[in-house]
């Protein structure tokens, strides 16, 4: 067991040292791995902002109805009697126009352009929660609202939030086909590293295999350097998002002063990133399997 | 000590292309016997050795290593086998890109020596074939004669059993094969099994060595 564990680390600074002594060699292979990892890397980084960002927006449809300034009160309680009445609502709720007002206010930016106006331009409004998502149940909804006396405008709120919805779908499956992508490749990568450095090694696999050494002991330090090459490749794509991201923000900081609000991306979580740089040393890892168990058993001595 | 270090009983081999190596060999070899095996170039000398070692496998046949049959030996089993053998080749097979000293750890490292007995053994043994004060140099830095120490020591360094030369002098003049044959001799007296392939009769003279003939893939004595 003992003996085991030495050589494990034997392996280890064994397969360091060597990846040392060819630095070029090494940089180039951890670059076109991590060039091949950063690119879903990025694409999912950027997915989970997005989807951060579409979390804090309600889901569930909507249709808002705008009612014709000038209202009494009675016409709102018959109204909302009406909306509730509906089928297909789940619930009605009355948004003032001074409520409304004050909700602008609190809005990053809109509090200066607000002070500055007379008087309230806003209407009296009703926000209608459906009971579902149902597309043609919202366009049901809409057409009758609309007929409603009082009622000046219908918009149903929900439609943009499922665009999002259906297109963060479709980020999510492009980012999964593309890291799935990329992630043969880093296995075809660590593949024919290895094979170059079992070529490279061909007299001392020979030698080994003359002495009495094992074919796990053989195997042991191209795992080590499949594993180092995948995970060093994981850690130089994550600095390669962070750099990407942190200059992104800083034009994203500039473009959200124009509009008085605080835009950011987040960098990956940390669990992410572990994650990553271990998902990649597997690859890699699988990579060298692949290839040592092809390439060492045609090195036999003679 | 009733088993043989080494038996052949009915060994042929054929090489893949139809060449007929060996045919029909027959011998065992006892263990701390000192055995040379001579025959002109092409007799079959190297493919003997290589099957002991199971670099290569008997078409037919029987090869018995320390009662281990070689013939059905499955491929986990060979790292096993060859550990009770010291290999000394013609063509050294010495690693060019390390010092003296590692070329001699290998071995020790490869059947999990701990490294502080196998920086010893490792010493002790260039000590042997006195190479201790070259262990930081470079194998291509060594005189020929030099060389074919240092694949003895790497040989002997795991205390093997049996210890295989293929042509150890062949290209050594007179002086430096000496050593090197009484260095096989000081290993033969502590027990090791000694068995030297050579067409070089010269090195038979001295004493009364055990000799096995081969001539045409067949024993000839």
């Amino acid at each position: 067991m003992s003996a085991w564990l030495r050589h494990h680390s034997q392996s280890l600074w064994q397969t360091l040292a060597r990846l040392a002594s060819a630095p070029f060699a090494t940089l180039a292979n951890v670059l076109v791995i991590a060039v091949a990892l950063a690119l879903p890397l990025g694409a999912y980084g950027l997915l989970v902002n997005l989807q951060g960002f579409s979390g804090s927006l309600p889901t569930e449809p909507q249709i808002s109805l705008f009612l014709s300034s000038g209202g009494s009160a009675p016409d709102v309680a018959t109204l909302e009697a009406q909306l509730r009445k509906a089928e297909g609502v789940r619930g009605v709720r009355f948004v003032s126009r001074d409520a409304a007002l004050a909700g602008l206010k609190r809005a990053p930016g809109m509090a200066e352009v607000i002070s500055s106006l007379r008087d309230n331009p806003l209407p009296d409004a009703f926000v209608v929660t459906l009971a579902d998502g149902d597309a043609s149940a919202a366009e049901r909804l809409e057409k009758q609202f609309r007929a409603l006396p009082g009622v000046a405008h219908v918009q149903v709120d929900s439609a943009w939030v499922r665009r999002i919805d259906a297109l963060l779908r479709l980020g999510r499956t492009t980012v999964l086909l593309l890291g799935t992508l990329l992630g043969f490749a880093l296995v075809a990568v660590t593949f024919n590293t290895i094979r170059l450095q079992v070529l490279t090694q061909r007299e001392e696999i020979e030698v080994s295999k003359l002495i009495g050494a094992t074919d796990a002991f053989i195997r042991r330090p191209f795992y080590y350097l499949g594993g180092l090459l995948g995970a060093g490749g994981g850690l130089a794509a994550l600095g390669i998002v962070a750099l990407s991201f942190s200059l992104l923000n800083r034009d994203l900081a500039s473009f959200g002063t124009l509009y008085g609000v605080e835009v950011s991306l987040q960098f990956l979580s940390t669990a992410d990133a572990i994650t990553i740089v271990f998902f990649a040393g597997a690859l890699g890892w699988m990579g060298t399997y692949l290839s040592v168990s092809r390439h060492l058993h045609h090195i036999e001595p003679r | 000590m009733s088993q043989p270090a080494i038996s052949f009983s009915g060994v042929s081999k054929r090489y893949p292309g139809g060449y007929q190596a060996l045919a029909d060999i027959n011998f065992t070899i006892d263990p701390g016997e000192f055995v040379f095996i001579t025959g002109h170039s092409g007799a079959g000398k190297s493919t003997l050795l290589k099957l002991i070692a199971a670099i290569e496998r008997a078409s037919s046949g029987t090869v018995l290593v320390n009662g281990q049959n070689v013939s059905t030996l499955k491929a986990p089993g060979i790292p096993y086998l060859r550990r009770n053998l010291g290999l000394v080749f013609q063509d050294q097979k010495l690693l060019y890109d390390r010092s003296v000293f590692d070329n001699v750890m290998l071995p020790l490292l490869a059947t999990g020596q701990p490294h502080r007995d196998a920086m010893r053994r490792a010493r002790a043994a260039l000590d042997k074939v006195g190479l201790l004060e070259r262990e930081r140099a470079l194998p291509v830095a060594l005189s020929g004669g030099e060389q074919q120490r240092l694949c003895i020591a790497r040989a002997v360094v795991n205390r093997p059993a049996i210890l295989l030369a293929d042509e150890p002098t062949a290209s050594l003049d007179d002086e430096y094969a000496a050593t090197i044959m009484e260095m096989f001799r000081s290993f033969n007296q502590v027990g090791v099994t000694v068995l030297i392939a050579t067409h070089d009769r010269s090195l038979i003279e001295h004493g009364q060595p055990r000799v096995v003939t081969l001539g045409h893939g067949r024993l000839a004595t």
